[in-house]
């Protein structure tokens, strides 16, 4: 059997949480759930506090508020599209689908 | 943010008796009306708020551990309480499980940031199993408040 060489590809990127609502539950969700797609390991970072980004309660204990700098992470052989597509989900503000209630 | 700062010791519900999500809701909205959290004029409003919530996304979490939610403007502050369920509860938990363990938060719109605290803490506490497993077995309102304020005192950190 042929050993595949273990990928050691690594991406981070430095986002502002620019929502007023901050990483709240729903966002927390997405964020958690969209990095759950990708086989890399996913950790955010915010004043030294590191947690598992595909973990809802990890990411709710950061509390991160709007102007809060946090840092995504990625490990794995998706890293690059995984941190790609992260940046994208924070940058958007997480806006409530049409035909939402306002987020909450 | 402490327990003590939003969770109500009278509010507090250590069997609920509701065996469904939206009578769960109620029960644990109106045991904050009982306790004087909330006026009982709010109360439908704040029920059809918090199921709407839920519409966006089930707030189970997993574990057994569900987190309804949402913002209201009679609250002058964040207002919680606790409940726990036997049995269980069908919750579309991320994971599928059914919930025995709820904390419900109302929080102001204009504080964002308070309900992040609060979240912030529910969800500290709750990345430590044994304060899971102990809220899961309480019996009574009193054992619940009494693990809160462990919880407080950093006793599961």
């Amino acid at each position: 059997m042929v050993q595949m060489p273990m990928s050691d590809q690594y991406r981070s990127t430095v986002v502002t949480i620019n929502n007023p609502q901050g990483l709240h539950m729903r966002p927390a969700y997405l964020f958690a759930e969209t990095a759950a797609k990708f086989s890399c390991h996913v950790e955010l970072v915010k004043d030294g506090n590191r947690v598992d980004g595909k973990s809802v309660i990890d990411i709710l204990t950061l509390g991160a508020s709007q102007g809060t700098q946090v840092t995504v992470e990625a490990k794995g052989d998706d890293a690059e599209s995984a941190i790609h597509t992260l940046e994208g989900l924070l940058a958007s503000g997480f806006p409530a689908k049409t035909g939402d209630p306002p987020a909450q | 943010m402490k327990f003590s700062d939003f969770v109500k010791t009278e509010a507090i519900k250590s069997e609920l008796e509701s065996s469904e999500k939206e009578g769960v809701i109620r029960e644990l909205v109106q045991s904050l009306v009982d306790s004087g959290q909330l006026d009982d004029g709010d109360k439908e409003s704040i029920v059809e708020a918090v199921l709407k919530r839920e519409e966006l996304g089930s707030t189970g979490i997993g574990r057994g551990i569900a987190v309804p939610h949402t913002k209201h403007p009679s609250v002058p502050q964040p207002v919680g309480t606790v409940g726990v369920s036997v049995d269980g509860i069908d919750f579309q938990s991320l994971d599928g499980e059914k919930v025995q363990l709820f904390f419900m938060l109302i929080s102001p719109p204009d504080q964002p940031n308070e309900h992040l605290r609060a979240l912030e803490n529910i969800s500290k506490q709750l990345q430590d199993e044994t304060f899971c497993r102990f809220l899961k077995q309480s019996k009574t309102a009193a054992d619940i408040q009494q693990i809160l304020e462990e919880a407080d005192d950093n006793q599961f950190a």
